[in-house]
């Protein structure tokens, strides 16, 4: 199982996504100005501020010449992981359905919460039980979903009690219908070694190098 | 050509910075104001302006939650 992780400029937590990343397998990085993914089997588009968030949050990154490869990778089915900015990306690419929109209290949260697995039929969720409940750090200004009118495929949600932007549905990720692109506003890679508090995200991670294993 | 892109949370999508200047301004004894919407305003200059919405679909606006009005300018006057 090789992982790619995408560099932008403004990107800053994809080392601890390769480092999360390669718990489970090989983990290189994806420079954001070249087109080769390099033979990866699954692509990791991390959290940061990718070129300064300017205009919108992932507005302009999603114009790289990598995502132009990334957009190709999943249209063949490729596994896509969109994190916190990565989700952000991936919608503004088109990738994802729906919007991400300033917080609602106005302020950046940071913060551990608790998430619930609504859908474990994702190549990102086939680790978890259906229902499962994980603890994983939250840290973003804008992370309020917005799903378009045909509604999306949500596969975490916060925790009762534990929305902490206004999501709304309570939603902290979708996958696209065929389920092989996921974005979530929480960060799994923060969540993966017991001395930082959980090692909840681990799944995530776990879950592709399943479904290419089956 | 000059233009001026007014770009504008969607009607329906909340808007707490809208909100929360809302409720500043009768703090300042502003009263009776209502509906406050907080966007952003784009300029630019443009050889074929006819590109501008095709810009604001594709990158300068999000239209799922975001509407624009274009302003063109000519001449140094709105046209």
């Amino acid at each position: 199982m090789k992982f790619g992780v995408v560099r932008f400029p403004g990107s800053c937590d994809e080392v601890d996504a390769q480092l999360a990343a390669s718990r489970v397998g090989e983990a290189v990085l994806l420079w954001h100005g070249d087109r080769d993914l390099h033979g990866v089997d699954a692509v990791i588009v991390p959290g940061g501020f990718s070129y300064g968030d300017y205009l919108r949050a992932g507005a302009i990154a999603r114009f790289s010449p990598v995502m132009a490869s990334v957009i190709e990778f999943a249209g063949e089915g490729g596994p896509v992981l969109g994190i916190c900015n990565g989700f952000q990306v991936l919608c503004e690419a088109g990738l994802l359905p729906g919007a991400l929109l300033p917080n609602m209290g106005l302020r950046f949260v940071s913060r551990q919460v608790d998430v619930e697995v609504a859908d474990a039929d994702t190549p990102f969720t086939r680790a978890c039980e259906p229902g499962q409940r994980l603890s994983i750090p939250v840290k973003h200004m804008t992370g309020r979903y917005h799903p378009p009118a045909e509604g999306a495929r949500v596969v975490l949600r916060y925790a009762p009690g534990h929305n902490p932007n206004g999501s709304e549905q309570d939603i902290a990720g979708v996958a696209n219908e065929r389920g092989n692109v996921f974005g979530l506003m929480p960060h799994p890679e923060h969540a993966v070694d017991a001395l930082t508090g959980s090692t909840d995200g681990l799944a995530l991670f776990e879950s592709p190098a399943v479904a290419v294993a089956a | 050509m000059k233009a001026q892109i007014l770009v504008r949370p969607k009607e329906g999508i909340l808007d707490p910075q809208g909100q929360a200047v809302e409720r500043a301004l009768p703090a300042l004894g502003f009263e009776g104001v209502s509906h406050v919407r907080v966007g952003r305003l784009i300029e630019l200059e443009v050889e074929d302006p006819s590109q501008i919405p095709a810009m604001c679909e594709k990158l300068l606006t999000n239209p799922l939650i975001e509407d624009y009005d274009v302003i063109y300018e000519r001449d140094g006057a709105a046209a």
